[in-house]
Parts: structure tokens; sequence; C-alpha cells
């Protein structure tokens, strides 16, 4: 076949075709188009709710799509899992309780063909001084840790973290990518959901906005960023200059609809007082855009928590 | 598509037996004789039910076919030890289910298959240990008398006959996620020993009683695993019991397996 003298291509990571899940009349996830290449590391960001974690589930075979597809490496996620070519560290649970840290790695270890030694991963996953602590009696942090150790077992080419510091004291979320960090290294591909925007922008090369099932950004984290710091302004102009309007500071989207106009920029006081001096524009409106709303209700509690945080230094000195 | 799509790592390989491992079965061993109720229930009450009944003076000498009485409750306090660490071997799976365990198990290459057969083989090494600590402690207090051949005899029946309680294990296990399923089971069993003779001879039952305990699940299973040292005529009934409540638990367990490892 003509095929045969094609130079072997590595396919995609992961790759998503027209993704959709439905649970009766809830739309979980309404039709996601996503290409990730090996080496990658991207952050799903989206609010709770978004569909990330049934994302996720689609990804690992865990759960099969509505409609579209879904690849790994160019295999079916249930292949993938049994190659050990994929593995996750899921939000919570799936840890027995009765067993020790170093049972569950053994225990996770003997799944598999060829697994990672279980002293190497726990000393990834900084959890060796641990080893012979009960399940139970172990916190939050270093039960997400022992989930680590048992995804490097198959020393996985894509690592899937659903929420990995959900419920991490501010400590336990810096040992936690500490241990992360070092791990991407290895070139392995990355793909982690989080509602902190700082996390995706700290450890992401690549974020993907993800709202009520679908993606409303991709881009660099910078890139991300910049459109969620815009605003819309609208108004009643009449014989506007597209060309005129986007050449103003800071505009990045322009829309004239005969005599309406909608405008997307950064800077929306510039914007206005344009319109308000140079031109006959009227009824003008300006409002933060749905993304900004999005990023408003990721970052808003987070924010919250650094102020109360920065009263509490000032408290202290 | 490339038919052979290129991976970082391209020595990747499927587990063997679907990820069946002894050294898996070793460590749910460990597991469940770290669980103190579970070693009470299974090895200690027993034996303590053998020491109060078994050594009784009052008819612990008596003859019984090709043995004695003290043999004869030897053998259904081991019975009794034995479905009730099978069917808690089984219905570990509630626990399981209810704490993520098995999702997580989901994404590693275990199939479902090897994972029930680990069920299995886990309930047949704890099944053993609760007949060998019955028999071993009886031995030692010399009262229960019968051939040597029928120590091995009715201590293998047992053990064989208690995979129809892991199956029932299995089956409720799945049936209902509850942290609650291993008390449920445990008076389930206790209902099911009244029933199939274990604690009080069905003689001294009023004959409704008596019929209808004929066809509880332990029933067949006592009466057979008895039949090498009391002898007499062989019932048949005996052994549709046996069979009608495997099918049933069987069957049962299966559905419930099928539907929890259906990929929605």
């Amino acid at each position: 076949m003509a095929e045969r003298d094609v130079v072997p291509r590595t396919p995609p990571a992961l790759e998503l075709k027209g993704v959709r899940k439905d649970f009766g009349d809830v739309h979980a996830v309404r039709g996601i188009d996503l290409r990730i290449e090996p080496g990658e590391i991207v952050a799903f960001l989206g609010p709770n709710g978004a569909g990330k974690t049934t994302t996720i589930d689609m990804m690992l075979g865990l759960s099969v799509p509505s409609a579209g597809t879904v690849s790994v490496y160019g295999r079916t996620p249930l292949d993938a899992v049994r190659l050990g070519l994929v593995s996750a560290v899921m939000q919570s649970g799936g840890l027995l309780k009765d067993l020790t840290v170093a049972e569950t790695v053994e225990y996770t270890a003997h799944l598999f063909t060829g697994a990672r030694p279980v002293d190497e991963v726990m000393e990834r996953a900084g959890i060796s001084l641990i080893a012979d602590r009960l399940v139970a009696k172990c916190s939050g942090g270093e039960q997400q840790r022992l989930r680590f150790a048992m995804a490097l077992l198959p020393d996985p080419d894509l690592l899937l973290l659903d929420e990995p510091t959900q419920g991490m004291d501010v400590e336990g979320r810096r040992a936690f990518w500490k241990a992360i960090r070092h791990d991407a290294q290895a070139g392995r591909t990355i793909v982690f959901a989080t509602h902190y925007l700082d996390e995706a922008d700290a450890y992401a090369d690549r974020v993907v906005l993800i709202r009520e099932g679908e993606i409303v950004a991709d881009g660099s984290a910078a890139e991300v960023k910049a459109l969620a710091s815009g605003r819309a302004v609208r108004a009643t102009l009449f014989g506007a200059d597209q060309a005129t309007l986007r050449a103003l500071p800071g505009v990045d989207h322009v829309e004239v609809h005969a005599n309406s106009i909608l405008l997307h920029c950064a800077d929306s006081d510039a914007v206005a007082r344009y319109l308000l001096t140079q031109t006959n524009a009227k009824d003008i409106e300006i409002t933060a855009r749905a993304l900004e709303d999005a990023f408003v209700a990721l970052t808003g509690s987070h924010a919250r928590d650094e102020s109360v945080q920065s009263n509490a230094d000032e408290v202290l000195r | 598509m490339s038919t052979s799509p290129v991976t970082a790592r391209l020595d990747r390989g499927v587990p063997r037996f679907g990820g069946f491992k002894l050294a898996i079965v070793r460590l749910e061993i460990r597991r469940q004789l770290r669980n103190r109720r579970t070693v009470f229930f299974t090895v200690a009450f027993p034996v303590f039910f053998f020491l109060i009944f078994g050594l009784n003076n009052a008819y612990a000498s008596d003859p019984i076919g090709r043995g004695n009485e003290s043999a004869f409750i030897m053998i259904s306090m081991a019975l009794y030890g034995t479905v009730l660490a099978t069917s808690n071997g089984g219905a570990t799976v509630s626990v399981e289910r209810l704490s993520g365990w098995s999702r997580q198990l989901r994404i590693t290459p275990l199939q479902p298959s090897a994972y029930i057969a680990i069920k299995m083989a886990t309930s047949l090494v704890l099944g053993l240990v609760a007949i060998l600590s019955v028999y071993i402690v009886a031995a030692f207090t010399h009262k229960p008398s019968m051939p040597l051949g029928l120590w091995f005899a009715t201590g293998a029946a047992i053990w064989i006959g208690s995979l129809l309680f892991t199956a029932f294990g299995l089956f409720i296990g799945y049936l209902l996620p509850s942290e609650n399923v291993m008390q449920l089971i445990g008076f389930a069993l206790m209902l099911f020993s009244f029933g199939g003779g274990l604690f009080i001879p069905l003689s001294q039952f009023s004959h409704p009683l008596r019929v209808l305990a004929t066809y509880t699940p332990l029933y067949g299973l006592n009466q057979l695993v008895h039949y090498p040292l009391v002898q007499g005529s062989f019932n048949w009934s005996w052994l549709s019991n046996l069979v009608s409540w495997l099918i049933i638990f069987t069957v049962g367990a299966t559905w419930r397996f099928k539907r929890d490892t259906a990929r929605v």
C-alpha cells in the first residue's frame, strides 16, 4: 500500500473530535474538538460543572461519548489504559483505607507489565517517608501524592490530573506541583483540570478554557488571560467606519450591524471617551465580557482568599 | 491513520491473565486479616462456639455415624466460619465500589474477570484459615472422634462448598453499596445457619418451620459436608438445594457485575 511508504507520523497524544456527552436532558459536553501534541503541558481551566471531569472520564475510557471520538496516541482510550500509555490522578477516593501507602503502590504495580519500581515512584511523588502509614491516616495532600505515585507506575506517555490540588492546603499544593514539575521534565504529556487560574498560569504551556461543556478559549496562558481582561462596548453609531474603530488603542474585535457597533477592547474608558468626544455615538453600554464573567467566577473565591491573606499580613505588621 | 502508531515507549504490553497475580491475592489476604472484626467473626467466633457446644460432656461423646457428636459440631462450626469468611471476601466489592477503588482499578489493565478471580482466590484462602482454626483447636481437645480420612474429606467438602458463599457475597456486595453490608451478611448468615441446622438440629423445629428450612441456602451444603460422617441414605434434595442456590447467587452476581462494569 502507498501508506507503507509514508514515514510513520507520531499521532497526537490526545485527539478529541466532535465529542459530546449527554446525561438524559443534561448536555455535559457539547462538542469538543481538541488536539494535544506529545510533550505539551495543558491546563483544562473551567468552573465546577464545566464538563472537565466528564471529558477526562471519556479520555480514560471510563465513559463513552454520546457522539464523536477520543483517541490517545492513536488508540482507543481502553487500549491506551491496558497498555499503560495513559494514567490519571483522580479527584478523590480510589484508595483502600486499610492498606498502607507502600502496599497500595505495590498492589497497583502488580497490575501493569513492566511497571517502574515501587521505591522509585514513591521517591518521585515524595511519599517515601510515609511508606508504612495506613492510607486512612494520610492527609488529603499525602493521599493525592500517593495517587500521583500510582499514576507514575506504568511510566505513562500521557498523564491526566483531575483537579489534583482540590482540598489541599497551600503547603500541600506547593509540594504536589513541585513533584509534578520535576516529573514533567522527562517529556511526558500532561493534561490537568483545574479551576485555579494561577495554577493554569504557573504550570501549563497551554490553557484550554472550558465552560458549559464547550471550549471557549485555547492558547498560551498569556493569550487566554489577555482575552479575559477585556470589555465589550456597544453603541448606536450612524455611518461607523470599521477600520477607524479597529485602529483604536486596545481594540481587538469590531462588529458593525446596521447602526449598532460592538467592540471588544482592553481599555473601555479610552474607547468610550473617543466615541463620546469624536463621534455622534449614543446609547453607550459597557459590559464585562462573558469570558471575564467566567474568570470572575473562576478566580473569585481565590482572589478573596488572597485579600484575606493580605489583610492578615497587614494585621501582623 | 497509520497502522502502527509510534509511541514514546514501544515495549508496552498487556498483562497476562487479565492482571491476575498471586502477589495481589497475598496483599488482599494481608488486608483482610488486618480487619479485626473479620478475624473475630471468621476465626475466634466459630472456635469459641465449638469450645462451648462441642465439648459438652452431656452429649459430646455420643456416637454419630462413623464418629461422635463433637466431630459433628466441629464440622458445623467450621462451615459457619468458612461461609462467613467467603461471604465477607465477596462482599468487599461493596466497600471497594463505595471508596472508588473499583473505579481506580478500571484505569489499570486489570480486567473485571481477573478482579473476580482475585476475590475468589482470597476468599478460598480465608475460608481455609477458618476451617483450619476450628479443626486444629478441636484436634487439641481430643474430643471429636472420626477416622483421619474424614477430617480431610469433610474439611475439603466445606472448603469447596463455601465458594457458593463467595458468589453470595459478590451478589450482595454488588447489590448494596453500603458500609453496613458486612453486618447485613452476618445477620443473613445467622438466619441461614439456623435454617441449615448448623446450630440447632432441624428435628427440634416445628414441622412447617422444618419444611421451610430445607429451602434455605445452607441446608443442602450443611447436609452434604456432614454426610461422610453421618452416612446413611443420601438425599438428592441436598444437592438440588446447593445447585439451585449456586445458580441463583451466580446469576445474580453476574447480572450486577455486568451492570457495574458497563461503560456508559
